[in-house]
């Protein structure tokens, strides 16, 4: 099993409801946040693009931040989720530091590092993660990699896509359909 | 015109614009371990050579400076942890690829070793110290009978923890400042060059002084080349170094980087050690004293700088 | 300084509420138990029924509640056609309006101490004694008819039934003149009714969507975003006429960049390439319009090349669209925008979309709009109101489209110099924070400054309240129950609002509110029950189904049972205009002395260094009613200020340096704001997100952030036809340095 997550940056409007589902969902103390909303704009007006991606921890493949963490407290679970154990973090940041996209903060009443964690407690019940849940333009999709007939698999036979940072060999698996 | 901006989410100031996790004390953490790792080398070095008459300083009271250095520096990265309480938890793992963990390691080791050094010279220094019990003494004749294996373990030891100083940070292969091989050889030189430094301020004789004035010398300028190579590496590399090395040459820490680095923390003390080697009157501790914050002002500055960079996307 | 007796009141006590935040102390337990953000466990949450009330959309919701009664979640109700289970960022975030702090917690009222003007906390006896006995003064001095009421949303629902007993009809929204009224005086002269809320847009079925600034994907009225993705995914062609990269001009297939105040001329031409390319639905016309004729004559003139420098986009991108459109018809929609009072003359412009869309057959098409069906909730019994004398209507005569209140009307009939027939001696306002939605705040001021009496009801300590002699603090959506939704939709639905959790503070229901002036006014008999849930309970049970039976489901969808939902082929159908047709050509507005087919006028452009003021929404916020709210203030809590770099290059601005503005009539703002350099954005004009630059600093987290469109709209242009105004005809310039310094706050 592999999870990954797929999300169509031509359906996406920005809303950030994703971020705010997050939130609620996780508990996740205000003025930080495990998912959040780029916008990039290039060209010249009036020849303007735009591409708005939801980001989050891409549960790579090759994770530096499980590497470089000295205790064991992040580590890769079922379906390749990375997570960490918030009572094995010492917080030294070894992780936040060897993190491409930023993807983890230091929760500041905790003190563990929490990050994005696929919402496995609701994936292991068979729901979808709570910002997939919300999505007013139902833009992002999880599922199963290795299953042929899974929504992501499907999406991935079908469009172009792209992951962020390729080049930091971290084999992110949250995909951005362009 | 391009723009790339957080729309939600991460345009609060606990994440963006710059990560600051690693502060100070991680700074402080990395220059004080690279001293008391270069400190316990030279003496190391200077015990198997037999020089422990001639060189007192190095291999007695300087080493003092060890064990203390390398506690405030734990003290100093048990601070910086946001879970300290679980600090405890890096030693239920040994973790090879993560330099945190063995760095741990190392020191869990060197740190015991160093004050078992210490402890075997201390009634050198301070000829009254009563041990109280007798096993302290037997313990004590035990370490000066098997100084040379005692040294023999460190010299390794010490290696791997000076460039454990800069591989912690070069591990990191998504900060492109700090991602680069030379870090570690550069932090030991580093290291060793501010160990070398407190052994002149220390020193009593000329001789001592002299000759790590010699030994500061070179390893500055062994620095100095290290420094070169990995700023022309940086502008050899990809957009994301060249964008990287920018932060130190044009950018926000140029000034820390050409005014109180390479100037006052190298190129100023390297003159004056130069001069005062030739003969002139000049008086070493000036230069020791500006290597030093040399030293750690080049922590200060790669640990700051270095979160500030990252890979584009 | 002259203080006015109605001082805006800045510092002063509002009632405090002992707030503890979750410490993060330390304990054995953490050390080895589980580490407690694990992420909810929904199977422990009871859930309620409600519906959203973050903005006017209304989505269905059920909102979860843990075994400590603290409320975890508000998430969408599957069964509800408005969400489709899914709520908006600002749903999602809605239960920050019950956990904001910064609430308003007990009745406040007015009063003088030590020569200062400052609230004192008061029970709800005394606060309502006060307000019934000023509300009978009022009635004996001038006549109930001189107390108007201002409102908003669900609580003005509630006051309008106690206005109306009272004998007072002095009623306005600003959903009229500040919003949609130009649309549905448009929509109705030429098919006879108006689009409604929600509209009856059939995107999820359209093959072509034409977006005149409509900004879907920043209005986020929720089945209309899901909608579209829908119809993005399907294929859909979409055309968006902005002055800016709106983010759904970016999904777009033809993003037509239109220099501001000129989409008249293009709707024209639009028009013109239809007929003269015999594009437009012949049939459909022949079946269904009058006035064509008339029409096809009118537009003669109105080329592509006609429209070219008037509206600054090229001949073939007028054509190759225009073709679009007609390759799609009839499900084809030109949407008919929300809100549509920018220029003045906007009753007209939504006209001209109508005839567009007439043009191209999709009224009553698939695709293009649906009939809908809406279920009328029977009224709880009560006395008949009294006749008023005079009604909001009569303040706005000159305004003969107009069909219900208008809110800058009644303001200016409050104001004792000013020529009006009626004049307004006091105001409720609940659930508008007038300051900051209604234009021209100094006209406002000026009316509250003569009032008698101001009595506010509001959830928030928002601008508005400072001015007011009484304030009431209702609880938030999640702690009351509300009238029924009832909507018009594909099909009809209802929807329950229950509360979860006990109110606040000592916060309570608008519902109760005006059950105790009621009774306190003697108007008992308009009150019969003691509990609002009895009211709902007997509607819902002539409705088939009861309180107990909606508490489970929360929506219930009905069949429909009146006419098709779309025009059958070569259906007869009457429709609700004078004539029974579509009008091309309207008699009435000839009659009126009005252009019965609209006329492109040229607007004033901006001076030399002014830039065209434009604002609309972000996904994330309504208006200026969300921007304390903490979960939604972390997504975004400033507005800033799009600048076209060229502009930005002229000014010498550096991306995000804070700057100052100022407008055509020198009113600057009170607060800086960032600068966002973007390519997103013509260089004639300025953008800014509306609701921002909150100057009551009891907002702890809206308080000074970002600058307020509001303030810089002191010009308004009024539509002649229905008294709608135009926010869009101010022009501002930069200030680099602070105006304010000089100048102690
Ligand atoms: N998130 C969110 N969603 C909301 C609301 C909210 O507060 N927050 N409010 C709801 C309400 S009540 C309403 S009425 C609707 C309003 O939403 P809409 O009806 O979509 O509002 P508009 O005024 O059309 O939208 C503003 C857009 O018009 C563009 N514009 C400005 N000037 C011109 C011009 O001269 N010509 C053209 N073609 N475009 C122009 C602006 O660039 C901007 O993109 O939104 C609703 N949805
Ligand atoms: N400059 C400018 N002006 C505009 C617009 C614009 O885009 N720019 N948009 C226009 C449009 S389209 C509209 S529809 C109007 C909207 O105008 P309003 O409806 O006045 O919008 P808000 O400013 O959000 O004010 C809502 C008020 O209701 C209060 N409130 C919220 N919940 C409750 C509750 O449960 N009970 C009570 N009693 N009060 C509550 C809020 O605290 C706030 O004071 O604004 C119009 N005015
Ligand atoms: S909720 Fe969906 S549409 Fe909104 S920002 Fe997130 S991914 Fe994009
Ligand atoms: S995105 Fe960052 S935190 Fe997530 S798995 Fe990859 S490296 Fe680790
Ligand atoms: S902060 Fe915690 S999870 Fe991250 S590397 Fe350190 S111990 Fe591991
Ligand atoms: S999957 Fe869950 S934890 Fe991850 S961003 Fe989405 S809601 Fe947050
Ligand atoms: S569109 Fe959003 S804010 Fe409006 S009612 Fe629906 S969920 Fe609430
Ligand atoms: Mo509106």
């Amino acid at each position: 099993m592999r999870y990954v997550m797929v999300i169509d940056t031509k359906k996406c409007v920005g809303c950030s409801d994703c971020v705010v589902a997050c939130q609620v969902e996780n508990d996740v103390p205000l003025g930080y946040c495990r998912d959040w909303v780029t916008e990039s704009v290039s060209g010249k007006f009036p020849k303007v693009e735009m591409e708005l991606r939801s980001e989050r921890c891409n549960h790579c493949e090759n994770p530096p931040c499980v590497r470089t963490c000295p205790t064991g407290a992040s580590h890769t679970v079922d379906g390749g989720i990375v997570v960490v154990t918030g009572n094995k973090c010492i917080g030294c940041g070894a992780c936040i530091e060897s993190c491409p996209y930023d993807a983890r903060y230091q929760h500041p009443e905790e003190g563990y590092v929490d990050k994005c964690t696929f919402c496995f407690h609701r994936v292991e019940k068979g729901m979808k993660p709570a910002c997939v849940s919300v999505c007013p333009t139902r833009c992002m999709y999880f599922g199963d990699l290795h299953d042929p007939n899974s929504d992501v698999s499907r999406l991935l036979a079908e469009r172009k896509y792209k992951v962020l940072a390729p080049e930091a060999g971290t084999k992110p698996q949250v995909y951005y359909l362009i | 015109m391009n723009e790339e901006l957080f729309i939600s989410g991460r345009n609060i100031h606990n994440i963006d614009p710059h990560l600051e996790i690693w502060e100070f004390p991680i700074a402080l953490y990395l220059f004080l371990g690279g001293l008391a790792a270069g400190i316990l080398l030279f003496a190391s070095i200077a015990v198997l050579l037999d020089k422990e008459e001639k060189l007192p300083t190095t291999t007695i009271w300087a080493p003092i400076i060890a064990p203390i250095a390398i506690v405030i520096g734990l003290v100093a990265l048990v601070f910086d942890l946001s879970h300290k309480m679980f600090v405890w938890q890096l030693y239920l793992a040994i973790r090879i690829e993560s330099p945190m963990s063995w760095g741990a390691w190392v020191l869990l080791i060197v740190t015991p070793l160093s004050f078992l050094w210490v402890f075997s010279d201390l009634r050198k220094i301070f000829p009254k110290l009563d041990w109280k019990f007798p096993v302290l003494y037997k313990l004590e004749a035990f370490i000066r009978e098997h100084k040379k294996f005692l040294a023999m373990v460190l010299i390794p030891l010490c290696l791997i923890l000076g460039i454990y100083t800069g591989i912690l940070l070069s591990a990191f292969n998504a900060r492109p400042l700090w991602n680069n091989a030379i870090l570690g050889p550069l932090f030991l030189t580093s290291g060793l060059s501010t160990a070398a430094a407190a052994i002149i301020l220390l020193a009593k004789s000329d001789y001592e002084k002299h000759l790590f004035s010699k030994i500061d010398v070179g390893l500055i300028i062994i620095e100095i080349g290290l420094i070169i190579h990995m700023v022309m590496g940086y502008y050899a590399g990809g957009e994301a170094q060249i964008d990287a090395i920018q932060i130190l040459i044009n950018g926000d820490y140029s000034t820390m980087f050409f005014v109180f680095l390479v100037g006052l923390g190298l190129l100023f003390p390297l003159l004056l050690e130069v001069l005062e080697l030739w003969g002139l009157k000049l008086s070493v501790i000036i230069p020791a004293i500006l290597v030093l914050i040399g030293g750690l002002v080049f922590r200060i500055l790669m640990v700051d700088a270095g979160q500030l960079t990252r890979i584009l996307y | 300084m002259k203080t006015t007796r109605r001082e805006f009141i800045k510092v002063s006590s509002l009632g405090l509420g002992g707030v503890a935040l979750a410490g993060g102390g330390f304990s054995l337990s953490k050390l080895f138990g589980e580490s407690k953000h694990q992420g909810l466990d929904m199977s422990k949450l009871k859930r309620y029924p409600t519906y959203c009330d973050v903005c006017f959309w209304k989505c269905a919701a059920w909102t979860y509640v843990n075994d400590k009664n603290e409320i975890k979640k508000v998430a969408g109700n599957e069964l509800d056609t408005h969400c489709r289970g899914r709520l908006c960022p600002r749903g999602t975030g809605g239960l920050g309006m019950y956990y904001d702090d910064d609430r308003l917690k007990t009745p406040l009222i007015r009063v003088e101490k030590d020569g200062k003007q400052t609230f004192r906390e008061a029970s709800w006896e005394e606060a309502l004694d006060l307000i019934s006995g000023k509300m009978k003064d009022i009635k004996s001095k001038y006549g109930a008819e001189s107390f108007a009421l201002l409102k908003h949303g669900s609580p003005g629902k509630h006051f309008e039934h106690l206005f109306k007993a009272f004998g007072s009809d002095t009623i306005a929204e600003p959903a009229f003149a500040q919003c949609r009224g130009p649309r549905a005086v448009g929509f109705k002269l030429t098919f006879g009714s108006a689009v409604g809320s929600p509209e009856t847009t059939d995107i999820r079925d359209s093959k072509c969507l034409v977006l005149i600034g409509s900004h879907i994907g920043e209005n986020m009225h929720n089945s209309q975003v899901q909608e579209v993705s829908d119809a993005i995914d399907r294929g859909i062609t979409i055309i968006t006429v902005d002055p800016r990269l709106s983010t759904i001009a970016n999904k777009s297939k033809f993003w037509l960049p239109i220099r501001p105040a000129t989409d008249m001329a293009l709707l024209l031409a639009w028009m013109h390439v239809l007929i003269y390319e015999e594009l437009y639905d012949k049939k459909y016309i022949d079946k269904y319009s009058i006035g064509f004729d008339k029409l096809k004559e009118h537009v003669r003139k109105f080329t592509p090349e006609w429209a070219y420098p008037i509206t600054d986009i090229k001949p073939n991108q007028i054509r190759e669209t225009a073709r679009e459109m007609a390759k799609a018809s009839p499900a084809v929609l030109v949407h008919p925008g929300r809100h549509v009072t920018w220029y003045g003359d906007d009753a007209q412009r939504s006209r001209a979309i109508a005839i567009l869309n007439a043009l191209l057959g999709s009224w009553g098409k698939r695709g293009g709009f649906y009939f809908s069906e809406k279920l009328k909730v029977p009224k709880y019994p009560h006395p008949h109101y009294p006749e008023p004398n005079w009604d909001a209507k009569d303040l706005s005569k000159k305004y003969p489209l107009a069909k219900t209140g208008i809110t800058t009307e009644v303001i200016r009939a409050s104001i004792p110099d000013e020529n009006t027939e009626h004049k307004v001696k006091a105001w409720m306002v609940a659930g508008t924070n007038l300051t900051q939605s209604v234009p021209n705040k100094k006209m406002t001021l000026k009316a509250i400054e003569a009032l008698e009496f101001l009595v506010v009801v509001d959830l928030m300590p928002m601008e508005i309240t400072g001015y007011a002699d009484v304030i009431l603090p209702e609880c938030s959506y999640l702690e009351r129950y509300d009238m029924i939704r009832s909507s018009g939709w594909r099909t009809p639905s209802i929807a329950l609002r229950m509360p979860a959790v006990e109110p606040r503070f000592n916060s309570k229901p608008a519902w109760w509110m005006a059950k105790q002036l009621g009774e306190k006014l003697g108007l008992g008999d308009y009150f019969k029950y003691n509990d609002y849930k009895e009211v709902i309970d007997w509607q819902l049970k002539q409705l088939g189904t009861s309180l107990e039976e909606m508490k489970h489901v929360g929506v219930m969808n009905f069949n429909r049972n009146g006419r098709e939902l779309y025009l059958k082929d070569g259906e007869d159908y009457k429709f609700k205009t004078p004539s029974g047709k579509i009008e091309l050509y309207s008699e009435k507005l000839d009659k009126m002395g009005f252009d019965p087919i609209p006329v492109y006028k040229a607007h004033e452009k901006p001076p030399q260094n002014y830039y065209r003021l434009i604002y609309g929404r972000a996904p994330m916020h309504t208006f200026s009613k969300t921007i304390n709210n903490p979960y939604l203030n972390d997504l975004k809590d400033t507005n800033n200020l799009w600048i076209n770099p060229r502009v930005a290059d002229i000014w010498g601005l550096k991306y995000g340096q804070e700057i100052w503005i100022k407008n055509q009539d020198g009113k600057v703002s009170d607060f800086p704001v960032k600068v966002r350099i973007t390519e997103r954005i013509r260089w004639d004009s300025v953008y800014m997100v509306h609701g921002f630059g909150h100057n009551n600093k009891k907002l702890s987290r809206a308080y000074g952030k970002g600058a307020s469109d509001s303030q810089m709209i002191t010009k308004v242009l009024v539509d002649p036809l229905m008294g709608g105004t135009g926010l869009r005809g101010n022009f501002v310039t930069i200030l680099l340095d602070n105006p304010h310094k000089n100048i102690e706050s």
